[in-house]
């Protein structure tokens, strides 16, 4: 048995049959963790795994087994675990210990999973590349010159190499979807509101999202119906009761043609795309070309809300109440000193921007005009989601690009979310799925197609990414 | 859009961040091409016309059912960097 190629599925199916104990299964993926330290996925493996296991084996053999009892999971570094450090990878939170559980970490608990460990990212998940963790860069499995793309690069790199079964992230403008296309596994960004956002350290609340990795669709699904749901704690959330539209099965793929060429688009990614789309045609699916205008407008609106969201929810942390602390001679100066020195530079590069577009002279010209715009590009994706069941796009410009490549250029490292950040601006659902491969230096650099779908449309994303998996005969 | 030093140092000052010199100049001239690039927006909306407001409804929850007091408060307090008994110990500033 190859870890590596192991799914869930399989796993539960092998611990409810006692073909396998929790605790080899568990032993395994601590093997494949210690010989891939290399990479830097994790940041901390849990020393408990192995009592975690012996719990998750007595659930099992109980007769009371979910399908996600005894599957080994990493956890991205903004998750709260209560009683363990949640980091968020900056030097600001090292050694806070979370208080209570995040309500994702809480179902996942319910279910009897073995949480291995917490993952590496970038600093409270800003970026794209994991090169602005606090404790350094995590390298891609695949080519270890390059990046496994950001901010859940841990997540993504920890599932990929095989050191775990599961993984969650969180995604803010691309932060599950784009390391999962660069690390060759499915990252699922679930509708705003489906998943409760308690517990996640917040970047920018009306964007942020939790969402799994997986090796397959069906992994992906299994995760997501794990941790979807009602959250008194998330105002956000969407009620139980709440009508969620039923999709028929999708049939009409519609294909922004002009927005997936767009300046700076990797030959390569649109060739392997198109091929995907045949590969859709082929298996019966109608592809649709659309003209979406406002998705080009996506990125600029995100470097607007996002930078004006992290400066108001990173005010909190001033080496008062919890996290990184310096003594200066007065309060002020306390408060000055704790976030220059806790904060990276990234970090410290947001909270500028977003109190620039805040600030009284700016708020109406930056801010509100991108709020306008956010609605605008709502509208556009409902209209289009009239014609089309699910809208398709690569999920990145290029393959992994090299560490240290984009790292002193922020605008060309914020380029790489194009395609990603507008289904954060909308809140709709999106996944992406594994597409293909480029070769460069020797490597093979995996690339991803990315499927969005209406609010609440899950159901037509997992629809069309089984039947992509299918049609491309994607093995893992 | 022109971005001064003396905006980067009103900036951070707002922000509570101190800031070396050298970064200053680095942030200088990324705030000024991030800007530059994100007012595209500023077109769209002359496009489009005046900005529409979001439809806002009251999503809060009741204020009820709260926890037995002291529950949470030694592990709140381990965290914090200084503390006086069951309070978070601060600098005074008056």
């Amino acid at each position: 048995m190859d870890i590596r190629n192991l799914t869930i599925k399989e796993a539960h199916e092998m611990l409810v049959n006692k073909k396998m104990s929790v605790l080899e299964l568990a032993e395994e993926v601590l093997k494949v963790a210690e010989s891939t330290k290399d990479l830097n996925a994790y940041l901390e493996i849990f020393s408990d795994v192995r009592t975690q296991a012996e719990v998750a084996q007595k659930i099992i053999d109980s007769g009371k087994a979910t399908r996600l009892t005894g599957i080994p999971f990493a956890m991205k570094d903004n998750i709260l675990i209560k009683g363990r450090i949640a980091s968020a990878s900056s030097k600001m939170l090292e050694n806070y210990r979370a208080t209570y559980d995040a309500h994702v970490t809480k179902k996942l608990r319910d279910a009897g999973v073995v949480f291995i460990g917490r993952t590496n990212m970038d600093e409270f998940a800003m970026g794209g590349s994991t090169e602005n963790s606090a404790f350094g860069a995590t390298k891609n499995p695949h080519d270890k010159t390059r990046v496994p793309g950001g901010s859940s690069g841990g997540s993504a790199t920890a599932l990929s190499a095989g050191a775990c079964l599961g993984a969650l992230g969180t995604d803010t403008g691309g932060s599950i979807r784009q390391p999962a296309s660069f690390c060759g596994v499915i990252g699922l960004k679930p509708t705003y509101g489906s998943v409760s956002r308690s517990g996640l350290i917040a970047m920018a609340s009306s964007l942020d999202q939790a969402g799994p990795f997986a090796k397959t669709v069906e992994d992906a699904e299994i995760i997501f119906d794990c941790i979807k749901g009602h959250d008194p704690m998330d105002s956000t959330s969407y009620p139980a009761d709440f009508a969620h539209p039923k999709f028929k099965s999708p049939k009409v793929i519609g294909v922004p043609t002009e927005f997936v060429h767009a300046e700076g688009v990797d030959e390569r990614v649109l060739k392997n795309f198109e091929e995907s789309i045949e590969q859709m045609k082929k298996a019966g699916y109608e592809v649709k070309e659309i003209s979406l205008p406002a998705l080009a407008h996506g990125l600029s609106v995100y470097y607007i809300l996002m930078p004006a969201e992290v400066s108001s929810n990173l005010a909190r942390f001033d080496g008062v109440r919890y996290g990184y602390h310096v003594d200066g001679a007065n309060l002020l100066e306390d408060y000055i000193r704790s976030r220059g020195e806790g904060f990276g530079r990234e970090v410290r590069r947001r909270i500028l921007l977003g109190t620039y577009v805040l600030s009284s002279g700016y708020y109406d010209a930056y801010y509100g005009r991108a709020c306008a715009v956010r609605e605008m590009l709502k509208k556009d994706l409902e209209k289009a989601f009239e014609d089309v069941d699910i809208i398709a796009t690569p999920t990145t410009p290029t393959p992994a690009f090299k560490i240290g490549e984009k790292s002193s250029d922020p605008l060309q490292m914020y380029l790489a979310d194009i395609f990603t950040v507008p289904v954060n601006i909308a809140g709709v659902p999106a996944i992406s799925i594994p597409s293909g491969f480029v070769e460069e230096d020797g490597a093979k650099l995996p690339l991803g197609i990315q499927f969005i779908a209406p609010h609440f449309g899950e159901s037509a994303l997992f629809s069309v990414g089984k039947d992509f998996e299918k049609a491309i005969g994607y093995n893992i | 859009m022109a971005i001064e030093l003396k905006d980067v140092e009103h900036l951070a000052g707002l922000a509570r961040i101190a800031i070396s010199n050298e970064e200053k100049k680095i942030l200088q001239h990324d705030l000024e091409e991030i800007l530059a690039y994100v007012s595209q927006v500023t077109k769209v909306t002359a496009e489009f016309g005046a900005p529409t407001v979001g439809e806002l409804h009251n999503v809060m929850r009741e204020d009820t059912e709260p926890h037995a007091g002291g529950m949470f408060t030694e592990d709140i307090l381990n965290q914090a960097p200084a503390r006086e008994g069951n309070r978070i110990s601060v600098k005074k500033i008056l």
